[in-house]
This record gives C-alpha cells, sequence and structure tokens, in this order.
C-alpha cells in the first residue's frame, strides 16, 4: 500500500514536504490508524494525535485523500490503493498531521457550552420528558474533532469570527436543552453578521462528520429563533 | 537539558483531566485556590470517553433500591477485598454526585415521569444479592462516558479551570525529609520545555494501565503514569494483580462492547447456540458479575465450544431486542460493531472475546484520597500532599473485581472527596510552599538526557509489543504457576530493554516518539507490578484466578497486595472489614 504523507517538523524542515512510504500491512490493520501506527514503526519521527482508537476522543481527525475523517474509523478497504495524508486545512501545523487548536477551542467556548438555570437546584434531578430529552440527540454526541469546522470555507476565512460549525452545534445543544434559561443571552451572543450568518449552507460540515451529525441543520434551527424572537 | 528549570507555582495541582481529574478540579476552581490541570491530551479526549453503559447509583427510578444494597454488590462484587469503609462511603454519595451532575447538565436518558433512566446491570440486585436484578446503571443511551466528561469539562469551562493541554508529568518530587509531595516535573509537548510545577496539593487522577495487555479495550493513552511516576517515587503499588476482563470487547479489534447490550437483554451463545451462562451463574445468567462471566466465556472457547472458524470467541446475541431499543439505548455499540465486527447487530450477534478493561489495583489512597502508605509499626500513614483518585488509585472500593458502573461512580464520589480533602488541608495549613530539594528535577533530567545522547539500543514499538504479548500470555484471565513464574522472568528482561531505548528522533517540537518512550518506562512498572503481584498470590479471587489455587483463601489472602519498584519488593496490609456504620459483610461463599 502506498501512503504519501505531510511532513514539518519546524525544529529541522525549511518547509512542508510529502514523503511517500510502502507499507505491508496486515490482515489485522483494518484501519487507518492501523497503517499509521504501522508507517509510525517505520519511521517514528511521523508525528500524529490518537487516543481511544474507536472513534470517541476526536484526536486522530485527518484530511484523507483531501476529505477529513477520523483514522481510527477509517477502513482500509474503503480506500483506494494510493492514500495522501495531511494535516486538517485551515488551521496552524505544529508538526506533520498535528494542528494547532486553539482557535476551534476557542470558538467552541465562546458559545458559553455549559448549561446555564439560575433557579435553585431541587433536591433530586430536573424533571425532563423523553421527548425533550430526545431534542438533545444529534448534538451531544458531537466529539470536537474539528473534522467539520476545518471542512467550512466559512471557517477558513474568519476562523477568529465565525464561530463555526462545530461550535454553532453546541450552542444549539443548550438553547435545545429544556433545562437551560439563558435562551436569550445565547441568542444574543450570536446575533452578529459573522458569528452565526456566515454560515451558506455549504454543507461540508454535514457531508465530513464522521458521528454523523448534521451542523447545517443545527445552525438553521438557531437562524429560526432568532427570526421567532424577531417577530 | 542545562540550566535550571523553570518553576510554576501553584496551590493545587491536578494530573490528569479524565472524570475524576475534572470532578476535582471543579471543586477546587470553586474555592479560589491556584489550580494547574495538567494534561497529555486534551481533557475531552480522555479515557472516561470511552464508558458505556452507565454511572451505578441508587436513585431507585425504576426499581426499589438502597444503597445499602448496592454497598453489599460491591463488596460481594469484590470478592471481599474491597474496604467496606470506602465502599459505604462512595454509595452513600452516589446519588448526591449524579443529581449533581444532572444539574451540571448531564444528558441522562428519561423515564416517562422526567426522571433519569436507569438499566440493569451485572451483579447489580436488589436485597442483597436476592435473584432480582436492581436497576441501578444511569444511563445516557450507551454513551455515559462521553456524555460525562463533555459535561464535566463544560462545568470547568465556566469555571475557568487553567488548563496545561498537552503536558505530560514526568516525574514526582518529593521531599527527602519526610517524603511530603512537592510536585512534579513536566514537559511540554509542543516546545520540548520541562517545567516543574510546584504545588502544596498534587492530584494524580492518571487513569488505568490498560496498554500492558495486548488485547485491550483502553485508548493508547492508558500507559498507567502516575503509577509509574508513584513507583519510581518509592510510592507502592496496591493490589495490582486484581486486572478486570470485560466480557465483551469486539474480537480481533478489542473495542468494548458495554454490559449495558445485556443489562437491556442480550445474551452469550456458545457455537451450539447454548445460552451457557445459565449453566455457570443460573441466577444472574448473563448478568452475573464480570470475573464469573469472562471466565466462563474462555472456559466455554478452551472447551471446543468456542464460535468462528478458529472456534476463539462467542457471540453476544441482541437482535431480539428489536430495532427500537436497539437504536434508541445502544446506538454507539451499533456504530462500533458495524465498523469494528462487520455485523449489524439488529440482525446479527456480535463476535466477543474476554478483554483486557480496568485495573483495579493502583496508588494506595483512602477515601478522601489521600495516599497512604506504610510507616513505621502503621500500614496507612499519609503522604502530606499526595492525592489519587479514579482508576490510577486504590482506595479499594472495587478490590478484587469491579462491578459495572461502579468506575464512573468511583470518578465522581472520589473525585470530588479528593478536593474537598485538598480545600481543607490547604486551608488547616496556611503556609508558603515548602522550598524545593536541590535535586529536584533531576530525575526527569537523567531520564530525557539519556534518550537525548542514545545512539543505538532497543526500538519502542519493539520492546513495547514484547511487553503487551508477555502480559497477555502469561497474566490473562486463567492464570498458571508456571506461566507466571516464566512471566515474571520475561518482564524482567523486557524493563531490563526498557532501559535501554533508543529514539532516533531527537525533534523538540512535538516528538511523539519521546513521548511514547516515556510512556514505556511507566507501562513497565505497571506491568511488572501486575505479574509479581499475581505470581505471589496463591488463591483465586476476584479477577486472579489462579489453576492451581482454584479456591479462595480468607486465612491466608484476605490482605492487600502492596509492591515496591525497589527491588520488586511486595508487602501486605489487612483489609478494612469494618464499614463507617453498621455491621462488617462477613466473606462467604461467592455465587451468582
Amino acid at each position: 500500500m502506498k501512503f504519501t504523507v505531510y511532513r514539518y517538523d519546524p525544529d529541522k524542515d525549511a518547509r512542508p514536504y510529502l514523503k511517500d512510504y510502502e507499507v505491508a500491512l496486515e490482515p489485522t490493520d483494518r484501519m487507518l490508524l492501523d497503517a499509521l501506527v504501522r508507517i509510525k514503526a517505520q519511521d517514528e519521527s511521523l508525528a500524529f494525535r490518537r487516543s481511544c482508537r474507536e472513534g470517541v476522543c476526536g484526536s486522530d481527525a485527518i484530511n484523507i485523500n483531501g476529505k477529513n475523517g477520523l483514522a481510527c474509523i477509517t477502513k482500509m478497504a474503503d480506500l483506494p490503493a494510493h492514500v495522501t495524508l495531511r494535516p486538517l486545512p485551515g488551521l496552524p501545523v505544529i508538526r506533520d498531521l498535528i494542528v494547532d487548536m486553539t482557535q476551534f477551542f476557542k470558538q467552541y467556548e465562546s458559545v458559553k457550552p455549559y448549561l446555564v438555570n439560575h433557579e435553585a437546584p431541587p433536591e433530586r434531578e430536573r424533571l425532563q420528558s423523553p421527548a425533550e430529552r430526545e431534542e438533545l440527540n444529534g448534538l451531544y454526541e458531537c466529539i470536537l474533532c474539528a473534522c467539520c469546522s476545518t471542512a467550512c470555507p466559512s471557517f477558513w476565512w474568519n476562523p477568529d469570527k465565525f464561530v463555526g460549525p462545530a461550535g454553532l452545534l453546541q450552542a444549539y445543544r443548550f438553547l435545545a436543552d429544556s433545562r437551560d434559561l439563558a435562551t436569550s443571552e445565547r441568542l444574543d451572543n450570536l446575533e452578529d453578521p459573522y458569528r452565526l450568518f456566515r454560515c451558506h449552507t455549504i454543507m461540508n460540515c454535514v457531508d465530513v462528520c464522521p458521528k454523523g451529525l448534521n451542523p447545517t441543520r443545527a445552525i438553521g434551527k438557531i437562524k429560526e429563533m432568532m427570526v421567532k424572537r424577531a417577530i | 537539558m542545562s540550566g535550571a528549570l523553570a518553576v510554576r507555582r501553584f496551590d493545587a495541582i491536578v494530573v490528569g483531566a479524565g472524570g475524576s481529574g475534572l470532578r476535582a478540579a471543579l471543586e477546587l476552581a470553586r474555592a479560589n485556590l491556584k489550580v494547574a490541570v495538567l494534561t497529555k491530551v486534551f481533557p475531552t479526549r480522555s479515557h472516561t470517553v470511552a464508558a458505556q453503559g452507565g454511572v451505578a447509583a441508587p436513585l431507585a427510578n425504576s426499581s426499589e433500591d438502597h444503597w445499602h444494597w448496592h454497598m453489599y454488590d460491591t463488596v460481594k462484587g469484590s470478592d471481599y477485598l474491597g474496604d467496606q469503609d470506602a465502599i459505604e462511603y462512595m454509595c452513600r454519595r452516589a446519588t448526591e454526585v449524579v443529581v449533581e451532575l444532572e444539574h451540571m447538565g448531564m444528558p441522562f436518558d428519561r423515564l416517562e415521569n422526567g426522571k433519569i433512566y436507569q438499566r440493569p446491570f451485572g451483579g447489580h440486585t436488589q436485597d442483597y444479592g436476592s435473584a432480582k436484578m436492581a436497576m441501578r446503571a444511569c444511563a445516557a443511551a450507551d454513551r455515559t462516558g462521553h456524555a460525562m466528561l463533555h459535561t464535566l469539562y463544560q462545568q470547568n469551562v465556566r469555571a475557568s479551570t487553567q488548563f496545561f493541554v498537552e503536558w505530560m508529568a514526568l516525574d514526582l518530587i518529593r521531599d527527602p525529609q519526610d517524603g511530603a509531595v512537592l510536585g512534579v516535573t513536566a514537559l511540554e509537548m509542543e516546545t520540548g520545555e520541562v517545567s516543574i510545577f510546584q504545588a502544596k496539593a498534587t492530584l494524580f487522577a492518571t487513569g488505568g494501565s490498560g496498554r500492558m495487555f495486548f488485547s485491550s479495550t483502553n485508548a493508547f493513552i492508558n500507559t498507567g503514569d502516575g503509577l509509574g511516576m508513584a513507583a519510581r517515587a518509592g510510592i507502592p503499588l496496591q493490589d495490582m494483580e486484581f486486572y478486570q476482563f470485560h466480557p465483551t470487547g469486539v474480537h480481533g479489534a478489542g473495542v468494548l462492547i458495554t454490559e449495558g447490550v445485556r443489562g437491556e437483554g442480550g445474551y452469550l451463545l456458545n457455537r451450539n447456540g447454548e445460552r451457557f451462562m445459565e449453566r455457570y451463574a443460573p441466577n444472574a445468567k448473563d448478568l452475573a458479575s464480570r470475573d464469573v462471566v469472562s471466565r466462563a466465556m474462555t472456559t466455554e472457547i478452551k472447551e471446543g465450544r468456542g464460535c468462528g472458524p478458529g472456534a476463539d470467541h462467542v457471540l453476544l446475541k441482541l437482535d431480539h431486542l428489536g430495532p427500537e431499543v436497539i437504536l434508541q439505548r445502544l446506538p454507539g455499540i451499533r456504530e462500533i460493531a458495524i465498523k469494528f465486527a462487520n455485523a449489524d447487530p439488529i440482525r446479527e450477534p456480535i463476535p466477543v472475546v474476554p478483554t483486557a478493561h480496568y485495573q483495579m489495583g493502583g496508588i494506595p489512597a483512602n477515601y478522601l484520597g489521600q495516599v497512604v502508605v506504610p510507616e513505621g509499626a502503621g500500614h496507612e500513614g499519609i503522604v502530606p500532599g499526595f492525592y489519587a483518585a479514579g482508576e490510577c488509585s486504590c482506595v479499594s472500593v472495587h478490590g478484587g473485581n469491579r462491578l459495572g458502573c461502579n468506575s464512573l461512580l468511583d470518578l465522581l464520589v472520589f473525585g470530588k472527596s479528593s478536593g474537598e480533602q485538598m480545600i481543607r488541608d490547604l486551608r488547616a495549613l496556611p503556609r508558603p510552599h515548602r522550598s524545593l530539594p536541590p535535586e529536584a528535577g533531576e530525575l526527569s533530567r537523567a531520564r530525557l538526557a539519556r534518550l537525548e545522547g542514545a545512539t543505538t539500543g532497543e526500538r519502542v514499538a519493539d520492546v513495547c509489543n514484547d511487553l503487551r504479548r508477555t502480559m497477555q500470555a502469561h497474566c490473562s484471565v486463567f492464570r498458571f504457576p508456571d506461566l507466571l513464574v516464566e512471566g515474571v522472568a520475561k518482564m524482567k528482561a523486557v524493563a531490563a530493554r526498557v532501559g535501554r531505548i533508543c529514539i532516533e528522533d531527537k525533534s523538540r517540537i512535538f516528538n511523539t516518539a519521546r513521548i511514547e518512550a516515556l510512556e514505556l518506562d511507566n507501562l513497565a512498572e505497571a506491568a511488572m507490578a501486575t505479574i509479581v503481584s499475581a505470581e505471589a498470590r496463591k488463591e483465586s479471587r476476584g479477577a486472579q484466578a489462579r489453576i492451581d489455587h482454584p479456591d479462595r483463601d480468607d486465612a491466608n489472602w484476605l490482605k492487600h497486595t502492596l509492591w515496591y519498584s525497589e527491588g520488586s519488593r511486595l508487602a501486605y496490609k489487612p483489609v478494612h472489614l469494618k464499614p463507617l456504620s453498621g455491621e462488617s459483610i462477613e466473606p462467604k461463599v461467592r455465587t451468582y
């Protein structure tokens, strides 16, 4: 199997380059992450993040033949014989396949991604009907891998001003929570030409999300809430 | 590596940002202390994220339940090795910490009446071990750990907790006078810089060491870093021979399939289509304790009743639950089964094998999170300034075998209690930082300098694979005396090779080869502790199942193991049989 991998170590490389690897895979190497681990056994200087190897921690998001995805749940069988791997686009590269995610997390934090409810909590759990809880499905499962935001042209252009699909999905996760009481503050926080409205429904986010989530739909719901509040 | 290391001073530091670290950090941040949380991965990448089935608490939302019953089940599940005071403490605080988590925004599934959804789980019973199962596992579908870790991280964002992300702690710093812990050295992965993090209180919440086995449900990051740091600094590791093999890891991939599948009504089949757990545990059947189910599966496979061309696994059947239950309650495991086993559980069973999962042992601590070591004639002298919580600690609430859903509960209860204790200790002793000993940081500098200078030697990947193969072959579900003895010798050889690791990559910037070499130092300590302790314990109890000593031996072995790195020496200490209140739960024959 042939791999072409983006390499850059600022400690020794003047500029990034692409390096080719020929790797003999074992039958147990089912996922792209298995292949990456095998490449690293050949060339330990290749740097990438990885942890859970089952698609829940969000560490190993990379650009695979031009499309963002998680290495650990991308099946080798679904890839062509030649695979090109690059870091997630649009974020500064620290080294090889490792990007600096500071801006991504800054946007996530900017939506106040936590439940706000200033009423005195009851002695037991707050009640929530199954239907109300259902509203959180497709939202709370986000793993913050950044596949979506770094596939979004609007985020590439304005990573400092546009919250991006991942952050907006989480903004809606709390807007949709029957226990959260900060709806109007949350909408105020997004009422801005950039923060929410730079989404032009290109839908790359939906296309790449490894968890099958739909940030565009969540963004549409926020826009709907804005409109409802205005009239 | 020349010149003095930079020193950063805090009131308290937390090493690790999984469930227990984040829960403790939240407590500390709210107390207006200067706190740093060091973590080698972004907090939501921590392994708590992979927990699936639920968190145990006797809320009694769906079946009658009491903390007494939960306590009884936990003591019995531990095969009587658990400390009963700590178990009582955990079970009595369970409702409080779970309700609190709900108030923080945890997206628990709900019952029609709006309360938290609870499901049955292995070893959770009503009325002190009766045949009636308790519905005690509070669940967010089969993503409970993910939902919990994100909720705790979110609350820390709100509390403006100061994180040092992608900083790997390297070594403990102790005061040579009295052994007090004064902080840690840590490596910033992005720049390769090493600093000293000096603190009046240091909490280890560094997780387990599941990567020591070849087939493991554990993430790459679970390399026993806290255990290695503690062991190198002279702190013993407790009960490390008790390593849990989860019954249902995906065959060939190791990825976890939650016990919640069996809680929802799934069951195991052998090659004859027989529901074999009925023979091994007539009452609880597939919801017996994990050690019991893993042994039964291994026996079925060994006796030729395994499935598939290699007869090397059994099947987990759940298609009879119907698509609705699977899609609503078990969507994550369906995703995993499709991806890693090519099986859609709505239509076909999942091939599973017992897979290394959870370390019951760890750094000896009490239920307030204080690390305790033998001192003079006493067994439990407090190490000033040092705390441990979560999987890296041994409190010991899990004893010889952990019950499902008690790990997430452990994180919440002891994350919180250790945070509370650190605050009490900091307030009781308002004093400036002690001065650091002149040799502070020397051990880390020497380790790094050796890696820097080595031009020939062993490769990390080779040594690590040999370590994992050795542990898998010699210290697995069933333990054989000759294999254990041989395994100890092999592990000693592996440990010697760890000292000769050479990395070619000398870059300062995000050098993952260096990180893996440093992790291997830790993993080797944890693995050595595990196999040496297992070889020495001549009985079967919980997850320690010896072929030559098939029975529990309370007369000789109702005691905790302590393993010291120096000389690989063993010591023992008594189990706390006395609860905080009420009568002891007396050891008896354990059946399900």
